[in-house]
């Protein structure tokens, strides 16, 4: 029981795959500047992720080595229409402001770095777990930079007026670099700079 | 008429660079900008990939995927355009896999400078997200072989530049624990801020 624990909740603080493998950046950065996309694009993250790496894992012993990384891919790729049929059916608005970036799942390293690492080597149940994991440890990294972003980018959280602008006749002023591009860059940092400090031992022991 | 391209071009190129304002492409963007000559040789592999699969899956989407394309065939209510994503990744990694063959037989030279890199450009989101960006804006044939060299020129022109500022910064005294990639994200924002400046540009 304890394993499978430690399968979910390792990849969300102590091997984040943000934070400690630096996978998966590209989506991470681009959709965090309200707090709904971010939602919407980890949960469609989670999906992709866990049923990659268990169907990955189902046929691990029959795919050919070298043909390995186009069957993936065709895993993933169909996984991904299905959340993005899913995303236009039901949230629309959410789509058009995803834009691209459902589409971009496909080529988030965090999926295809685990089904190659993780569920070539493990049975279909653990590679499950760790998809979830992974995922959610992503999910964590959104959700921190898309509150920061939203809340003192424009006052608000999923929306609703926190902290009132003084464009309303509040007396917040909005930040708005928060809102552009380069902020997210920085939050990243930052967050990276909090975790390898608070876990010294996994400073660059590989990425540098 | 030229004067659209242009500005498409160098709209592509510095207002919406697929590096520093769509966040495209990151993960080779990090990993292979730690040293100039690798990074000139991403670059250089991005906008030749870049420039031949964005014109192909454009003639893909208009011919066979776009709602109504496959009128010729008779089937004239049929909308697939929901199947592009799978189709583009298979255009990408086969054009990817050919090239490599391409480059092997007739140029080893070239081959060999930027070899190593082409395995990696399949999963990198700058070449799909530009397939999917001209899905999105509606481009033609040849706005798309436009589009698809300048963010190629563009992502070539940012991670060359960002290679260039982490080797001057392996020589600066950097908090322990910012070190490495927590620097490297700063610089990075510090870098698309400055792009930002080009904003206003309109030819």
């Amino acid at each position: 029981m304890n394993k499978y624990v430690k399968l979910v909740t390792t990849p969300v603080f102590r091997k984040n795959p943000i934070g400690y493998h630096i996978l998966g950046i590209c989506s991470a950065l681009a959709v965090t500047s309200k707090l709904e996309t971010s939602i919407v694009m980890s949960l469609a993250v989670i999906f992709v992720l866990s049923l990659s790496n268990f169907s990955v894992s189902l046929i691990r012993k029959s795919i050919p080595g070298s043909i390995r990384i186009i069957v993936e891919m065709t895993i993933i790729a169909s996984l991904v229409i299905i959340a993005d049929q899913i995303i236009k059916a039901f949230a629309y608005d959410i789509s058009k402001q995803l834009s691209v970036y459902v589409g971009l799942i496909i080529t988030n390293c965090i999926i295809m770095g685990r089904a190659e690492a993780f569920a070539l080597h493990n049975p279909p149940g653990d590679s499950f777990l760790d998809g979830i994991g992974n995922g959610l440890g992503y999910t964590f990294i959104l959700l921190v930079v898309g509150t920061i972003r939203e809340l003192f980018g424009s006052g608000s959280i999923l929306g609703h007026t926190v902290l009132k602008p003084v464009s309303d006749g509040g007396w917040y002023y909005p930040n708005g670099l928060l809102l552009l591009p380069a902020s997210a860059f920085f939050l990243l940092g930052i967050i990276i700079w909090i975790m390898r400090t608070i876990n010294p031992e996994d400073a660059d022991a590989h990425s540098s | 008429m030229l004067e659209h391209y242009l500005s498409l071009f160098i709209k592509s190129i510095f207002i919406e660079n697929m590096a520093l304002s769509f966040f495209l492409g990151m993960c080779t963007f990090i990993a292979v900008s730690k040293r100039v000559d690798s990074a000139i040789g991403l670059g250089i592999a991005v906008v030749v990939v870049q420039s031949v699969t964005m014109p192909l899956n454009n003639l893909i989407y208009r011919n066979l995927l776009a709602p109504g394309a496959l009128k010729w065939a008779g089937m004239e209510n049929l909308d697939i355009s929901f199947l592009g994503l799978i189709i583009y990744i298979g255009v990408i990694a086969a054009t990817v896999q050919i090239l490599e063959m391409v480059l092997d037989k007739f140029f080893p030279i070239l081959y060999n400078a930027l070899g190593i890199f082409l395995p990696l450009i399949t999963v990198n989101c700058a070449i799909l997200g530009g397939s999917l960006f001209m899905v999105e804006r509606n481009y033609n044939f040849a706005e798309s072989a436009v589009f698809g060299v300048g963010s190629g020129a563009g992502f070539a022109l940012a991670i060359v530049a960002l290679a260039g500022i982490r080797e001057k910064l392996k020589y600066s005294n950097v908090p322990e624990g910012l070190k490495g990639l927590g620097i490297t994200f700063i610089s990075v924002g510090l870098m698309a801020m400055a792009f930002m400046l080009f904003s206003g540009i309109q030819l």
